[in-house]
């Protein structure tokens, strides 16, 4: 398709800066961009989107396209998908990639459709085909127990990036760039939803997605007081405390400690599974960790397939012992 | 009011994953034998808030699924719950379809249905883990969509939704009929009883292919899976480390673990 040239990265704003999917997210445009002979272009949408241009230049960019207004503060389906439509249809770029973050997941698909062509979610690999051009699109498949590659003939080609799963550039302060902005020209009657409050969801401490240390307990926790004391060695290790599916569905830790591949997608230092098996929904939040230790009285868990180290063991008794002897270890 | 509830008939995905094969001819998982199919569970969660608006204001529950080989017993399960119409679209056409082709026979069919306060689907399948479906429909049938739902609220003419984000929840309220997609923080399907089910499999099912649907099933495309491999592994070998009780075994791991620097 001649018409469609070029990649469009759409850059996420998070507390009035670009998170690091965003730069993950210029890392891997920049590098389809190359592929190709063509530029990457960057999209900031917000009500100060403006300020962080020239960051995105930095991070790869050779354009960005700016929407300013201050109807776009905060993420609103309707409001984002009317302005990605305008920016798209004027830019016409024949690859579009977005995060798969609570943004990118509601907005891609629905720009998707209103463009008329599908996306792919949560994509972890992103390359051209050397024959078609086409864009090859890897990503998880069966939560996780295969992996698939998709590609789609229809332009613009869109694509959600999974967080860590793309390496950024080196940022380069001084490379040159321009900056277009756009009038967002918002139809107040095209913006049925309408967003009454958003509630942030305490975690206390470190965030799951930036700790160094994560302690994640599964079903096998079987209650509240036990993610008191998974808590608890997280605190020591200076880390935070993660789980499977069934604490959340159950309300024994909160409902966004869920590791997985609905959940969180997290790549610490090290680890610590307790009580929990292994599925494969669990590990495809996790397996990018470092290091993982495993505590499970099933010999026969799969987590151990994946673990550095496992004890095999009633974790009530084993992670006392084991918490009280690095609590020595560390204050030596 | 009148509710229509999505459903995907998917591979166990409680299923061991060990026992999970990967055929890269046919780009297709096996499942192990005597492993039925599923209701995706996040359609079961779609169902479940479809219920609950149900028992709370009285509704009628209209499921549609779309596929090929459907197997009956298994999506009987949304009227054993209560569920009170089941349509299924099948047709041989309708085979591994892919998120564009499917929205537009679901919505199809919603049309065919007439009237309708709100749609609800899972926020993605857990098969293909799309999660488009829901997004298009609103899209095709232009009315508001909102994903990953924790709670739906349906009453004056309007929608609430508690919608799951990183950092907690948002509220988000749209005019009806919208879609809405959930997530399965809203609980899992409640567990029909043995009546209930038995009743389910004698209650009368609408079946339609494409040619009723009036869809030309030849523009339908289905997925472009260029691949399907097993998915990469970490290399590892784990190291179990023991002891005289499992007390002991706690204070070797922490002793082993600070020797590999791992803290």
């Amino acid at each position: 398709m001649a018409d469609y040239k070029g990649i469009m990265a759409y850059c996420e704003i998070s507390d009035g800066t670009l998170p690091s999917i965003s730069i993950e997210l210029l890392g891997c445009g920049r590098r389809l961009a190359d592929d190709l002979g063509e530029e990457l272009c960057a999209v900031l949408v917000g009500s100060d989107a403006g300020r962080l241009a020239q960051e995105a230049i930095g991070c790869g960019a050779d354009k960005v396209y700016v929407a300013d207004d201050p109807l776009l503060k905060e993420y609103q389906t309707d409001s984002y998908v009317s302005v990605m439509e305008k920016i798209v249809r004027q830019v016409m770029p024949q690859i579009l990639i977005l995060g798969q973050t609570s943004v990118g997941r509601d907005l891609a698909p629905m720009l998707a459709f209103r463009l008329d062509t599908t996306a792919t979610l949560d994509c972890i690999g992103l390359a051209i085909d050397p024959d078609t051009k086409l864009l090859q699109r890897i990503k998880p498949v069966y939560g996780g127990n295969a992996q698939a590659t998709f590609t789609c003939d229809s332009y613009p080609q869109i694509a959600t990036v999974r967080d860590k799963a793309m390496s950024p550039l080196k940022s380069d302060a001084s490379k040159q760039g321009e900056v277009i902005t756009i009038d967002a020209g918002l139809d107040p009657s095209a913006i049925r939803t309408r967003l009454l409050k958003k509630v942030k969801e305490d975690e206390g401490g470190v965030r799951l997605e930036d700790a160094p240390v994560i302690v994640s307990g599964g079903r096998g926790i079987g209650s509240a007081e036990g993610f008191n004391q998974l808590q608890e060695l997280a605190a020591l290790l200076k880390g935070a405390v993660g789980a499977t599916r069934p604490p959340c569905d159950n309300g024994w830790t909160a409902p966004n400690r869920q590791v997985g591949i609905t959940g969180k997608i997290v790549s610490p230092d090290l680890y610590i599974a307790v009580a929990l098996s292994g599925s494969i929904q669990h590990l495809s939040g996790c397996g990018q960790s470092k290091s993982i230790i495993a505590i499970n009285r099933d010999p026969e868990a799969h987590i151990f397939n994946q673990a550095d180290f496992g004890v095999v063991g009633d974790w009530k008794k084993v992670l006392p012992a084991f918490r009280d002897k690095l609590r020595e270890l560390l204050s030596e | 009011m009148r509710i229509i509830v999505c459903i995907k008939q998917v591979p166990d995905p409680a299923a061991p994953p060990s026992a999970i094969k990967v055929d890269t001819e046919t780009k297709r998982v096996i499942m192990p034998q005597g492993t039925p199919p599923v209701i995706n569970p996040y359609d079961e969660n779609a169902l479940e808030a479809a219920l609950r608006i149900k028992d709370a204001h009285g509704a009628r529950i209209t499921v549609i699924s779309a596929g090929r080989n459907l197997a009956k017993t298994v999506l009987r399960k949304s009227l054993a719950a209560g569920a009170d119409d089941l349509i299924l679209l099948e047709d041989a056409a309708f085979e591994r379809l892919d998120s564009y082709a499917t929205a537009h026979l679901l919505a199809t069919a919603i049309r065919e249905v007439g009237e309708y306060d709100l749609i609800l689907c899972g926020r993605q399948a857990a098969d293909t883990d799309a999660g488009q479906v829901g997004s298009g429909i609103a899209e095709i049938l232009k009315i508001p969509g909102i994903t990953a739902a924790c709670k739906v609220e349906l009453g004056n003419g309007k929608v609430v939704v508690e919608r799951v984000v990183a950092e907690g929840y948002e509220v988000i309220e749209a005019p009806t009929p919208a879609v809405v997609t959930a997530s399965s923080e809203i609980g899992e399907l409640r567990y029909p009883g043995v009546k209930e089910v038995m009743a389910a499999q004698k209650m009368p099912i609408t079946v339609r292919n494409g040619q009723q649907l009036g869809v030309d099933v030849s523009r339908l495309k289905s997925l472009n899976m260029a691949s399907l491999s097993a998915p990469p592994g970490r290399k590892t070998e784990c190291q179990f480390i023991e002891g005289e009780t499992p007390e002991e075994a706690g204070t070797n791991l922490a002793l082993r673990a600070r020797e590999a620097r791992l803290l």
